[in-house]
């Protein structure tokens, strides 16, 4: 694969911009591109920065450029059996890590193996004044200085532009099998919310078109012992299924209209919202069509401690995320002055004020 | 009002006008058991110690404090390593210890609302009626909270499978400076915005006063089982680990012991340690009962494949318990065969290890000092313990330097400072060495944004760069003069 390492030049592009005061837009292959408020500003292009910088598998640490696709870094962990923990959705051919990691997705497994931003263990970055910093490191356990790398995951790139990140990585489970069984949506959030107290190998769940669906991954004798406990029907070609749903290719998400990422603690009740649900992360991400007023919508989760992210098909000029609390937003502001105080890195694709 | 900073008894009466008066500590005698935490070397006593019971009078506490200029040093259980919580002479040291009631389990979500003072372990015994726990599990759980917890992002012997403090929390309640409470994180496995909840966890007080927790449960594994492999070689114990690992095993702890630490925990404990060992290795697994089965076959085989001289499966849960007790009762059992110890804690890449092992030892010579070493080995967090006598003169300012000579060889490594730790007061000048002059000015720039006036634990955790400039100018390191940039003093 093509290694290069680009990052003097895109060092230069931000300084020019730091000094002409010029807004930059931190573009790769665009796979993304849907999810947030329009961007705004010159492009800058991290693609051409790329290669596996270090990987050593009985590390369980991954060192990679940020232009690095997704495909090339999950070809080189399963040569060696390992993964990325928090299944990350792609939603393009040549999506590359720096844009996962700046939307901060993370795909089926995430509530039984942890997120995108949990699997981070370093950064490189330049920030708004063109300095290249460095934040934690190789290693899982560092707490020197403050959790930068962290923060930069779901900033949407408007902090820094990331070089190379570090990541944990995992052994693929050597054994998996998916148990899917008709309920109702209640029935479902019950279930699944039960499995979470159970000592059981569970590693998806979702709730789908009055089908449940249970992943379980680990040893093979793990598998066999969970599978009896478990009730319903052994599902074939279980792969393409949680593929599907993690790159939003399963017919639910063929639809027409806005899609609404909606947040919620995983045992709340099936919502009376009109729409049609799909029930991801054990009931605790929940997929909604809908063409109910995104205000009211925001409100309606809010009352029950969750929030709402228009994911898709909205305009990219309205808000896209759940608005934050006025003291909140002012940190957020400052943090952001903190790393880019001319506001040139993305300027309003996360929220209009920063 | 006048400047309270110069004025201690108008401070000290403003207080007891926002507490109940046993709750505000102003005599040398009832201040002198918040002198110091863990990390005893350093001692001070603050101007006032308030002991607040409920988040509004932490509020009025800090208002007032801003208001006056008065810096302010949170304490959770004074069980820290690194002085975080080292009072200021001219501060309020600011216990949290009455906020120690569990508020909410619920077991539906899998979570637990807390106060910051509750007990790490008193966590998980409560959950335990409902078959849950609470993961991250340092060695002195049993008395350190919750809130100094987040605070340090503490880690324990399961971080390897279960993470870290980071990891297994979703919200905090937090007073700003200026006595304002924000909700960072939500009920939700993310909240919208930055990661906030990354930002605070581990920022040792200089953020926010964290005044509610909701972290995450586990359901309990069906069972753990440990093996106790011993080796008459570390460097054949180390690429054991390696192994273990390259297998796809990941075990719930990983936890490695030397010949001086094996002999003081085996004399202290009796857990069984083959005393004639160079290293051994305790490899606990949990899971479902055939899983823990298929992985214990798994894992002896490697082990024996790899050199070990001895390899025991503990018999029962007492063994088991047993072969923990030594481990855990590693710093105290050095303790016995010393004066004093100095605990130290980096973190290095795992193939280091050797590298590391071998220049420790070259050092413990040069510098006249014996080291036990503890490591957490399936995280490559790595504990020296640097044996010394306080009493004769100069081995403290000796096992200090020692201990700097170690940290500087984690990060040259590829490592870090501090594990688990802390950076606190102790590795301050270390900082100097991980960070360049940019990377601390951001790490001033995000306490800024968090608390403008810098009254929440000043001079802890990040050096100022002038203080990096002057510790450069002490050690020249390789003949590079780190900050270069900087003016020499």
């Amino acid at each position: 694969m093509l290694e290069s390492d680009i990052s003097a030049a895109l060092q230069q592009q931000v300084l020019d911009a730091f000094h002409k005061e010029t807004p930059l837009s931190i573009s790769a292959s665009g796979s993304k591109a849907f999810l947030g408020n329009a961007s705004r500003g010159q492009a800058i292009d991290v693609t051409g920065h790329r290669g596996i910088v270090e990987y050593d598998p009985r590390e369980l640490v991954l060192t990679v450029r940020s232009g690095t696709t997704l495909h090339e870094i999950e070809a080189a962990l399963a040569e060696a059996e390992q993964m990325l923990a928090f299944e990350p959705p792609h939603f393009g051919e040549a999506a590359t890590l720096g844009g996962t990691i700046a939307c901060g997705l993370s795909g089926p497994r995430r509530p039984y193996c942890g997120s995108a931003r949990d699997s981070v263990l370093g950064c490189k970055l330049i920030n708004g004044r063109g300095e290249i910093l460095r934040f934690g490191g190789q290693v899982m356990k560092n707490v020197a200085g403050y959790d930068v790398s962290r923060l930069m995951v779901g900033a949407h790139g408007t902090l820094g532009v990331m070089l190379e990140l570090s990541l944990k990585v995992l052994p693929r489970p050597a054994a998996s099998i998916t148990v899917t069984r008709v309920c109702n949506a209640a029935g479902a959030v019950s279930s699944m919310s039960a499995l979470l107290g159970k000592p059981l190998p569970v590693d998806g769940a979702c709730f789908h078109g009055e089908q449940l669906y249970i992943r379980i991954s680990g040893s093979a004798q793990a598998v066999r012992e969970a599978r009896s406990k478990i009730a319903g029907d052994v599902l074939p070609d279980a792969d393409a299924f949680w593929h599907a749903l993690r790159e939003h290719q399963l017919p639910f998400f063929k639809r027409n209209g806005a899609l609404y990422r909606v947040m919620v603690k995983p045992a709340t009740p099936p919502l009376n919202i009109e729409g049609t649900w799909l029930l991801d992360w054990g009931g605790a991400q929940r997929w909604l069509y809908s063409n109910e007023d995104p205000a009211s919508l925001r409100h309606r989760i809010a009352s029950v401690g969750g929030h709402v992210t228009a994911f898709r098909g909205g305009k990219q000029t309205d808000e896209i995320f759940q608005p934050l609390p006025a003291p909140l937003l002012a940190i957020h502001q400052r943090i952001k002055a903190s790393f880019d105080p001319k506001n040139i890195f993305n300027r309003g694709r996360l929220y209009a004020e920063l | 009002m006048p400047h309270l900073r110069e004025n201690n008894t108008a401070l000290i009466s403003a207080l007891r006008g926002l507490l109940p008066s046993e709750s505000v500590l102003a005599d040398a005698e009832d201040m002198r058991p918040f002198e110091c935490d863990g990390l005893a070397v350093y001692r001070q006593l603050p101007m006032v110690v308030a002991l607040p019971e409920t988040v509004a009078q932490v509020q009025s506490i800090l208002r007032l404090c801003h208001a006056h200029g008065v810096p302010v040093v949170a304490r959770g259980a004074g069980t820290g390593l690194s002085g975080g919580a080292l009072p200021l002479a001219d501060g309020l040291l600011l216990s949290l210890a009455k906020f120690n009631r569990i508020l909410n389990i619920d077991v539906h979500n899998a979570m637990a609302t807390v106060q910051p003072g509750v007990r790490n372990l008193a966590i998980s015994e409560a959950a335990a009626a409902y078959g849950m726990y609470y993961a991250p599990d340092p060695s002195s759980q049993i008395a350190c909270t919750i809130g100094g917890n987040v605070a340090e992002n503490s880690g324990g012997v399961h971080c390897l499978k279960y993470g870290l403090t980071v990891h297994n929390i979703l919200m905090l309640k937090v007073v700003t400076m200026e006595g304002e409470l924000l909700t960072i994180g939500a009920e939700t496995l993310d909240s919208p915005g930055y990661d906030l909840l990354a930002l605070m966890t581990g920022s040792e007080g200089m953020l926010g006063v964290i005044v509610e927790i909701t972290v995450k449960l586990l359901a309990k594994p069906e069972r753990a089982q440990v093996v106790l492999a011993a080796f008459d070689d570390v460097m054949k114990a180390g690429e054991a680990v390696g192994s273990i690992i390259a297998a796809g095993i990941i075990p719930a702890g990983l936890e490695m012991m030397d010949k001086l630490a094996i002999r003081a925990a085996e004399d202290f404990v009796h857990a069984g340690y083959p005393r004639d060992a160079d290293a051994i290795l305790l490899c606990e697994l949990d899971g479902t009962h055939a899983e823990v089965s298929e992985y214990i076959l798994a894992v002896r085989n490697i082990l024996t494949a790899s050199g070990a001289t001895e390899v025991r499966t503990a018999a029962d849960e007492a063994e088991r318990q047993l072969f923990w007790k030594g481990r855990k009762s590693a710093f105290p059992a050095v303790g016995r065969i010393s004066p004093d110890y100095y605990c130290m804690d980096g973190t290095i890449p795992r193939r280091q290890l050797p590298h590391v092992l071998r220049r420790i030892g070259e050092m413990s010579a040069e510098y006249g000092l014996a080291v036990a070493n503890v490591f957490h080995a399936g995280d490559g967090n790595l504990h020296p313990l640097i044996l010394f006598d306080a009493n004769k003169e100069g081995e403290l300012h000796r096992t200090e330097e020692f201990g700097r000579s170690i940290l500087q060889l984690c990060v040259e490594v590829g490592g870090t400072i501090t594990g688990e730790h802390g950076v606190g007061v102790e590795k301050i000048d270390q900082m100097c060495v991980q960070f360049h002059s940019a990377e601390l000015s951001q790490f001033h720039a995000v306490k800024a944004a968090f608390d403008p006036s810098g009254l929440l634990n000043p001079g802890k955790a990040v050096p100022t760069l002038r203080r990096c400039a002057e510790f450069g100018a002490m050690h020249v390191h390789h003949g590079q003069l780190p900050h270069p940039e900087l003016e020499r003093f």
